[in-house]
Order: structure tokens, then sequence, then C-alpha cells
């Protein structure tokens, strides 16, 4: 693990970038590359926004691959609060220390002052996703979908990744000597705040087009033939045109071919394809919109 | 992350030339302010500035926030890198006088009693103008309205919040019970408690801006500036007619002149037509977080696209949201049925149905809002 790792000095150019990304089979377009790059050069997080299931969660366990860094992940929630994101004490091992001191028979002032100081130490801390970033090097940090977490959330996170520094009032400020590699994702249900983007590298991520869609799939799955492939790029480019509720992102298309290379498929057979339509498509309505319509045919 | 050593030869031209882009996105109405430009500068260090997309992608990841910005922002690319001049830094906005109009008779009546009389007839007027239909008002009385609108006060029904706050009844706080238990010792002598927080529920407002809904347009738009003044945060308005168009930002101007001019250069499609169903979808599928919120719809119904797509997206936000609310100026008036295709389209999935003609049927929204 520690002899791969790679710094960020060792990648020159972000076409670079995208070879490493590559060879982690990961098929990134030159604006993302650069995006990372960037990223990476400039100690910026990086924000990327865009359709569900567009890839934004991959890319980051991508770069953790590259970088031969732990991913660290936040999963934000509506009432995501500071405990759960930067640190708590735990507080059932202090209250034991401190029975256990109390039946060794410390007593006294000095004594007193010297427990207080060790209940506050760092083997009673407990670090959460944030503060082990920062502790962590080299490490990337996943802020995942973070349109989820509410305002207050997001001021606190911002003063995180405005200077990479924690303050314990207890126990100091932790400081990351080298900051985490931060990739902030989000699905757009609500408008982040601008102070957040402006400290951020800002990414709209879009669906593939058709070409890159078929090497994605090509590239992802060994097993699927040339044909499969564009069959299936095809009939997912054509259902992302129709207007459905909920249009299929590459994820559900790798799903959909993977679960059509289960079941032994060699080419878009309608029947098989009808069959696992459930991969691909999460809407009771676009199920039957596409099944009238016929936009699973190629033609 | 220290910078590579800058050249001084074509580094001065390179800075001149990337400023210069700044102000034109600027001009263009991206928010393209200092931090912003000074990242891009930075952004485009790391790279080769001879690159043509290079530069492309360091402006695009530093001075863009959101996918409405890229379209802008490619525009601006195009013609500044195509060999346009940089527009000038945009002048601010003149300042502009708003006379306010006030219903109170001339100041013609002599002595006390007169006073008294003036003061009732004035107090009466403004009881029947309050619920008269703002679409056959005079300007004078239409601008006394929307004076009394800039007044309104609108509190919002708080809903429970995912956050927890310290407080005397309420589940537990475990957190800060053994904290004041370490403070004395590890003897837990007070239980700590919290509950959970209150916060404004979300109001959604789309206001149809179609040609049918011209008479009530602006009242409506004035009253969703104070609604947004009000709940700043928990606020939301979108102009509906052949183009969505969120104006929540637009209608933050404390003033509401100045907020009403910035919408109408905002919104693109005034007095057009309604394709209220496909514009719901867009609305729906942007996920612009109808989700929990109060969504009230302010127009009359005329659907010039399908009825049933405005029925099928009527139903799917009638899942997402915590409540829909039709507003119709029509359904003021004696005898009004509704008949038009959208309406009996809209209707079985709206949870109330009220009018929006006069500033008390306003009012009465309001007050709606507020435990609905």
């Amino acid at each position: 693990m520690v002899n791969r790792a790679l710094r960020a000095a060792d990648i020159p150019t972000p076409g670079a970038l995208a070879e490493l990304l590559d060879a982690h089979a990961y098929l990134a377009g030159e604006g993302l590359a650069t995006a990372c790059f960037l990223a990476l050069k400039m100690g910026r997080p990086l924000f990327l926004e865009g359709e569900a299931g567009v890839g934004k969660t991959e890319l980051a366990k991508t770069l953790a691959a590259v970088l031969g860094a732990p991913l660290i992940r936040l999963q934000c929630y509506e009432g995501l609060d500071a405990a759960q994101a930067l640190y708590d004490w735990d507080f059932a091992r202090q209250l034991l220390h401190l029975k256990a001191a109390e039946a060794t028979g410390a007593t006294g002032a000095a004594e007193a002052g010297r427990l207080e100081g060790e209940l506050y130490d760092r083997r009673f801390l407990i670090a959460r996703p944030l503060l082990r970033a920062l502790e962590t090097q080299p490490s990337v940090l996943l802020v995942d979908e973070i349109d989820r977490a509410d305002d207050e959330f997001e001021a606190f996170l911002l003063e995180v990744l405005s200077d990479f520094t924690i303050s314990i009032p207890e126990l100091g400020t932790v400081r990351a000597a080298t900051p985490p590699v931060v990739v902030v994702t989000s699905n757009r249900t609500r408008d982040v705040h601008d102070a957040l983007k402006r400290r951020c590298l800002y990414h709209w991520l879009e669906h593939p087009s058709f070409e890159r869609e078929v090497a994605i799939l090509r590239r992802r799955l060994p097993a699927c033939t040339e044909a499969l492939a564009s069959q299936v790029a095809a009939a997912a480019g054509r259902l992302r045109a129709a207007g459905l509720v909920k249009p299929p992102g590459i994820a559900e298309t790798l799903d959909w071919a993977e679960a059509l290379l289960t079941l032994g498929a060699r080419d878009l057979d309608p029947g098989l394809a009808a069959a696992t339509l459930g991969a691909l498509l999460k809407y009771r309505e676009d199920q039957q919109a596409v099944l009238a319509n016929g936009l699973l045919r190629h033609g | 992350m220290a910078d590579p050593p800058a050249r001084p030869d074509g580094l001065v031209a390179t800075l001149t030339t990337l400023t210069g882009f700044a102000r034109t996105l600027r001009a263009a109405g991206v928010a393209a302010d200092h931090e912003r430009t000074q990242n891009m500068l930075r952004a485009a260090a790391h790279l080769d500035v001879t690159d043509r997309s290079a530069v492309y992608w360091a402006g695009r990841l530093t001075m863009c926030a959101g996918p409405g910005d890229l379209p802008r922002y490619d525009r601006c690319f195009a013609a500044y890198f195509g060999g346009e001049r940089p527009r000038p830094g945009r002048a601010t906005p003149p300042m502009v006088t708003v006379v306010r109009h006030t219903l109170a008779p001339d100041a013609t009546g002599d002595g006390d009693a007169a006073g008294h009389e003036a003061l009732a007839a004035t107090a009466s007027a403004v009881e029947v103008l309050r619920h008269r239909d703002v679409a056959r008002l005079s300007a004078a009385e239409l601008a006394e309205i929307h004076r009394m609108l800039a007044l309104l006060r609108a509190r919002r029904e708080p809903r429970r919040s995912r956050r927890f706050a310290p407080s005397h009844r309420g589940r537990l706080d475990p957190r800060r019970t053994m904290r004041e238990a370490l403070r004395r010792g590890g003897e837990v002598s007070r239980l700590r408690r919290r509950s959970r927080r209150v916060r404004p529920r979300r109001v959604v407002l789309l206001v149809d801006v179609s040609g049918s809904m011209a008479p009530y347009a602006d009242t409506l738009l004035r009253l969703a500036h104070a609604l947004v003044r009000c709940e700043p945060r928990a606020t939301e308005v979108f102009s509906v007619g052949t183009r969505l168009t969120r104006i929540t930002a637009e209608l933050r101007h404390r003033d509401p002149g100045t907020a009403m001019r910035e919408v109408s250069a905002a919104v693109p499609d005034w007095s057009g037509g309604t394709r209220l169903g496909d514009e719901l979808k867009r609305f729906l599928d942007r996920g612009s977080g109808a989700r929990g919120a109060i969504v009230v719809i302010a127009s009359d119904g005329w659907e010039r696209g399908d009825p049933s797509l405005l029925g099928r997206q009527m139903a799917r936000l009638s899942r997402l949201a915590y409540r829909v609310v039709w507003v119709n100026p029509h359904k003021g008036r004696e005898g009004y049925q509704p008949l038009t295709g959208g309406m009996r389209a809209a209707l079985p999935h709206v949870g109330a149905f009220v009018a929006g003609h006069s500033l008390a049927a306003f009012e009465e929204l309001a007050e709606r809002l507020s435990h609905a």
C-alpha cells in the first residue's frame, strides 16, 4: 500500500491523470480529468454535481485507488451534526476511567487535576470522518450527497474545508500537514450555498456520450461484446431522451448489462430486455411507458 | 500548494486576457467574483495556457456554480476567445424613486369632526379595497394594494427538523448528561434532555406569468416577494409559462420595486402561452425540492398542452409535496366553475383550492401557510 502511494507532484498533466484513472477502469473525459488534476494541484475540494448515477461517488473511489490512499466517506443526511461528522468524546470510557481511578483510591487536589487531564486524552476521542481525514495522510475524503444535509452542516463543512483544521476545545487544534483530497457530491435536490461552492472546483457531470458509454461498458464488463454494449448504450440513450421520471444513469446501464450477461444474452433480445428492465428503470410508470412505446427495440 | 514560478514575459498578457474574460462573464450574469477570478488564474497557472481547451476548463471549473451557468459560460468563451472585445464592467443601476400613493382623502377637511370622518372613510375604503378584484383596480388603487402587500407579515407553519436542541422536556440527551456527570466526578446527578428543533416549513411558489394571467401576475409576484422577505431561507419562487425560471434570487431584494424590475428582466416568457404540464415536469425533474414542502401553484389552469400530462405531473407532485395549494384568481368570481381542461385534470391532486384575486384572498393564503 505504502509503496504504491502516488503524490500529486508525480502527475504532470491532466492527460496523465486520465490514463491513471483509466488503469483503474474509470474513463474520465477531458473536463473531469482536468478538474481532478487541478483539485490535486491546487489543494481545493472538487464539487461534483449531476444526475444520480453518472459516476460521482465512483470517481472518489477510483481517485483513492489511484493515489493509493484510503477513502474516508461521509454520507450526508438531514440533521447530521458535528458529533457525527467531526469528533465525539467516548463518555462511557471516560466514566469507566474515572471509576477505575476512584477504585484505586486516587484522591486529593493534585490527583484530581491530573485525572482531569487524562479524561480529555486523545485516546478517549472518537474521530468521525472529517477529523479522520485530517489525521490520515494521504487520504481521499468523500462528502457524499451534501444536498441531503442542512444549512448548519454546510456552515461547519465550509469552516473545515477552508483551512483544513478542526479545533477541539479540550485538546487543541488538529491541522492537516497535507490536506486530504476532497470530493463533494450533490444530486442537486437543492441549491448548495454559494460560499461553499466558491471554495471548490465545480464540475457538472453529464450522462456519457454513446461512444463513451460503449467504452465504459466494455471496460467494466469484459464479457460484454461490442454488439451488446452498443445496443445497451443506444437503448439507454433513447430512454434518456424519452422524458422518463428517472432516466437511467451509467450505474443503471452497467447493472442492466450485467443482468443481461448473467442471463447469457449475446445481444439485446427483447424478451430478456423486458425481463431485466428492473435493473434499469426503477419506476413502474417508466417501465410501462418504455414497454408500450417499444423503446427497447433497436432500429 | 505553491504556484509554479511565474514567467514575466507573456504573464502580463495572460493575466490581462483572463481578467478581461472574467469581466465578460460577469457582464453576462455569471457570478464571477474576485475569489473565483483568483481561482481561475491559479488554475490556469497549473495548465498549459496556450491550449484553448485547457483555458476553457480552467475557467469553467472555477467560474461556474451550476448547470444554469454552463450555456452562458460557453457563449462567453466562444465570443471572448473568438475575438470579441471585453465588455466594460456593469454600471451601478440608477436609483429609482418610487412614488407611493395612499388613499387618504384630500386634506381639505376643516376641524376635528371632519378629520374623524375622513379617517373612518379611509378605513372603510381600505376595507372595500381589500376585497376587490385586483384586475379591476385603477393604478392608484393597485399601488395601495401593493403597498399593503409589502407590509404583509406571513408566519410559516413549523415542521420538526431532524436536529436536536437542549430542552427541559423530551428525550434523554446522553451526551450532555454524561458531560455533566464527568464534571461532577462521575456522579449522574441530573438528567439532561433534548427535543427536536422546530424550523419553518418550506414553501415553493409557482407563479403563472402567461397572457391569461397578466392582470394578476404582478400582484402575485409581489405576494411572492412578501413571502420571500419573511422567510428568505425557506421560500423558493419560480415563474411558469413556457419556460420555468427560478426567480428567488431576484425576489430577495428588500425593495419591492427593485425586485420586480429584476424579475421582469429575468423572466423570458411574459404573457406567452402556458404549458403547465411540461413546466411542472421540468420543475420535478430538476429535483428542486418539492419534497416535504408546501407547493403553491398560482394559475388559472388554461393549459395549452395536453391536460393528461398535467394530471400525471400533478399526481407526482402530490406524492412528493407536503401539501399542494392551487390559487386561481377566477375562483373568487361568482358562479366560477373549474371547467378548463387543465384545471379539471389538476384538481384531484390538489389539497386546497383557493381564490387569489384580492388582497383579502392573499392574506387568507398567507394565513393558510402559517398553519396548513
